[in-house]
């Protein structure tokens, strides 16, 4: 009797058990490094709400993430610059479906320098930053630069440009906000995670530049808006499209994608930098998460799409605490209309 | 001569004949071959499938570019036209200054700690050593930024250039990181590895050389450096070519302090870029078939440039060796 108790409970234990793990729907996801703070907050707070989705992210760089979601080893990617039309095909041809781009937070460069003597508050014009970049700018105290900062006694010593290394998608806000301002840049360097830089140093990492920036009299470099943040790091302020200085901050860069908003295509591929709007910091950018349209896995689906929706609205209150700024609300309306695309 | 045969002859009728296989397998001989023999065979199976890898995933870049890649120095991702130069240079001179370094300090430490220092002291600081060997490359890079850049920047630039600028190679501004400052890095991380490997070599050494020589009447250092080192010289250059092969492939400390610029310059204190810093900092951000072939070839490069310098190495060898016997 006891004999027979013991295996009910025994078969009665498995089949629970294998109802659990016929629930527990896993999901591999790939891609940016410079959102994964927020997005692996993101997952674990979204796994302690829904026991039965496990979300697993590696953060192993944009290129690598589009990578593996175009050879189908992960179920989503992640990129801090939208996949181009060469990108789009090549997955289609692989993966016989199209791929939906969903934003996810914003992020921002700064530009950080280290001249001896002068505050924390150089104005830089897009005139500026492009012509330092592009190595025609060469002394602090070139009118360029004096012009818009008058009042400070700028040195006429050389200016030492630094920038990243590795290929980031930081370089790519950089680059892609210099192609905008500057004509001469956008057909010599033009703008990618890596580019061919005309002039400069390279150091690796937010850390190797504001290194070398710290270190180096004379030089000027870029990080991202989060890393002076949490460092607390001075920065300059940059000439945005309706011409003010504006220093960077979680707000701005909020109004950039607001600016942005009103022209935003229907596919989310949309560069924001340099956007209209008086308050809007000019070399922000969105970061995405990359979605197959078409899901075969019907529970992988619901819980991808689940998530979105959480996402944008729940998810969204997570970004500050960890200095990423948050969507405005039409593009957040905009993507959850998008949700139903995937299919 | 008859006696001592008829001395081992009782013995050898258990041993006559060639044992039976099975008899071989039991008692381990043929299982112990075979499994050491596999294990022998996959370094060289290893070496195989890597070389293939690198040469099937950089068919697009090697088709593209063809020998160009060897000698333009354009590294462009965005217009995706690429080449290697800047990349072989840079690495090739990082080591060789590296080398230039370390070679003389190593050697001598060795000497000294091998032949002249007491044994005790010997011992206890080859333990240290070895330990040095032992650091992980990214810390010999932090300490290349914050020792020895501010240094190269304040210090050593300005005295080089003020006693050996009318060289056109310590010419120019220095921006504390570039090739000069990672080849003193380099020489760092490589020194432990000359020093042990040299101590050994140089211990190895009979001490009737030693003496031999030291009773014709050589003085101490005449027996160490016209004796003992020559008898060791196989082994010291192994001990370079060790190091040389560390230099050469070293990515993280050197990708600290080069400065990262894909640019030949004359002067060791430009900034420039290996092999080994450009393969780490941008494959994992590198989009498109192109590009990221470019990145492997590269790779496959760096392969060859190892084993041309290695066989080098190897004839070089060889030649002194020979050298060293036609002499005696």
């Amino acid at each position: 009797m006891m004999k027979r108790l013991a295996l009910a409970m025994l078969l009665l234990s498995l089949a629970a058990a294998g109802a659990a793990m016929a629930d527990a729907v896993l999901i591999n996801a790939a891609g940016a490094t410079f959102p994964y703070p927020v997005y692996s907050k993101w997952f674990d707070v979204y796994h302690e709400k829904n026991q039965a989705i496990q979300i697993n992210y590696a953060s192993v760089g944009s290129g690598a993430g589009i990578a593996q979601l175009t050879n189908g080893t992960v179920d989503f990617g992640a990129s801090d610059m939208p996949m181009n039309d060469d990108q789009i095909n090549d997955f289609k041809a692989k993966r016989g479906v199209s791929v939906l781009h969903f934003p996810t937070v914003l992020g921002a460069a700064v530009p950080t320098y280290n001249v001896p003597n002068v505050g924390t508050d150089v104005k830089f014009t897009q005139k500026a930053i492009a012509g330092i970049y592009l190595g025609t700018i060469t002394k602090w105290n070139d009118p360029e630069i004096a012009n818009a900062n008058k009042g400070t006694n700028l040195p006429a010593s050389d200016i030492i440009v630094v920038h990243r290394s590795d290929g980031s998608g930081t370089t790519f806000i950089w680059t892609d906000f210099l192609s905008k301002v500057s004509p001469d840049w956008k057909t010599k360097v033009g703008s990618k995670s890596s580019v061919n830089w005309p002039v400069g140093l390279g150091g690796k990492g937010n850390e190797g530049v504001a290194g070398l920036v710290k270190q180096t009299p004379g030089a000027i470099g870029y990080v991202e808006l989060i890393y002076a943040i949490q460092n607390h790091m001075s920065y300059g302020e940059v000439q945005n499209a309706d011409g003010k200085f504006v220093k960077a901050d979680l707000a701005g860069v909020t109004a950039a994608a607001s600016g942005a908003a009103k022209s935003m295509p229907d596919d989310f591929r949309v560069s924001i930098t340099n956007a209209p709007g008086s308050a809007a910091y000019p070399i922000s950018s969105f970061t995405w998460l990359l979605i197959p349209a078409k899901i075969n896995d019907a529970t992988k689906r619901d819980a991808i799409k689940d998530f979105l929706k959480w996402m944008l609205n729940d998810g969204q209150n997570y970004n500050e605490g960890l200095s990423y700024a948050k969507l405005p609300k039409p593009v957040i309306d905009k993507e959850l209309k998008a949700i139903s695309q995937i299919q | 001569m008859a006696t001592a045969s008829s001395a081992i002859e009782p013995a050898a009728p258990i041993q006559a004949g060639p044992r039976s296989f099975l008899s071989r397998l039991t008692e381990g001989d043929e299982i112990a071959h075979l499994i050491t023999l596999i294990f022998a065979a996959s370094i060289l199976l290893i070496t195989a499938l890597l070389v293939y890898r690198l040469w099937i995933d950089s068919a697009a870049s090697r088709h593209q570019f063809g020998w160009h890649f060897f000698y333009t120095s354009t590294w462009d991702p965005v217009a995706g036209d690429f080449g290697a130069l800047p990349f072989i240079y840079g690495t090739l001179v990082t080591s060789l200054l590296a080398l230039i370094i370390a070679v003389p300090l190593g050697l001598g430490a060795a000497i000294f700690l091998a032949e002249l220092a007491p044994r005790r002291i010997s011992d206890s600081l080859a333990f240290l050593i070895d330990l040095l060997a032992a650091v992980p490359s990214v810390i010999y890079g932090l300490l290349g930024i914050f020792i020895l850049v501010p240094l190269m920047r304040t210090v050593i630039a300005p005295a080089l250039r003020s006693t050996l600028g009318f060289l056109p190679l310590f010419q120019g501004p220095s921006y504390g990181v570039g090739m000069l400052t990672a080849g003193m890095v380099l020489a760092i991380m490589v020194v432990p590895f000359i020093i042990s490997v040299s101590r050994e070599v140089l211990l190895s050494v009979p001490s009737d050389q030693r003496e031999a020589a030291l009773s014709l009447g050589a003085t101490r250092w005449e027996a160490t450096w016209k004796v003992v080192v020559p008898f060791a010289r196989t082994g010291i250059f192994g001990s370079v070519f060790l190091a040389l092969a560390r230099a050469l492939g070293e990515t993280m400390a050197v990708t600290m302090v080069i400065g990262n610029d894909p640019r030949i310059a004359a002067s060791l204190f430009a900034p420039g870029y290996s092999i080994a810093a450009v393969i780490a900092n941008e494959f994992s951000e590198a989009t498109g078939t192109l590009y990221v072939n470019a990145l492997i070839e590269l790779g496959l490069v760096l392969f060859l440039i190892t084993f041309i310098l290695n066989g080098m190495a190897r004839i070089l060898i060889v030649m002194t060796q020979q050298k060293g016997m036609s002499a005696t």
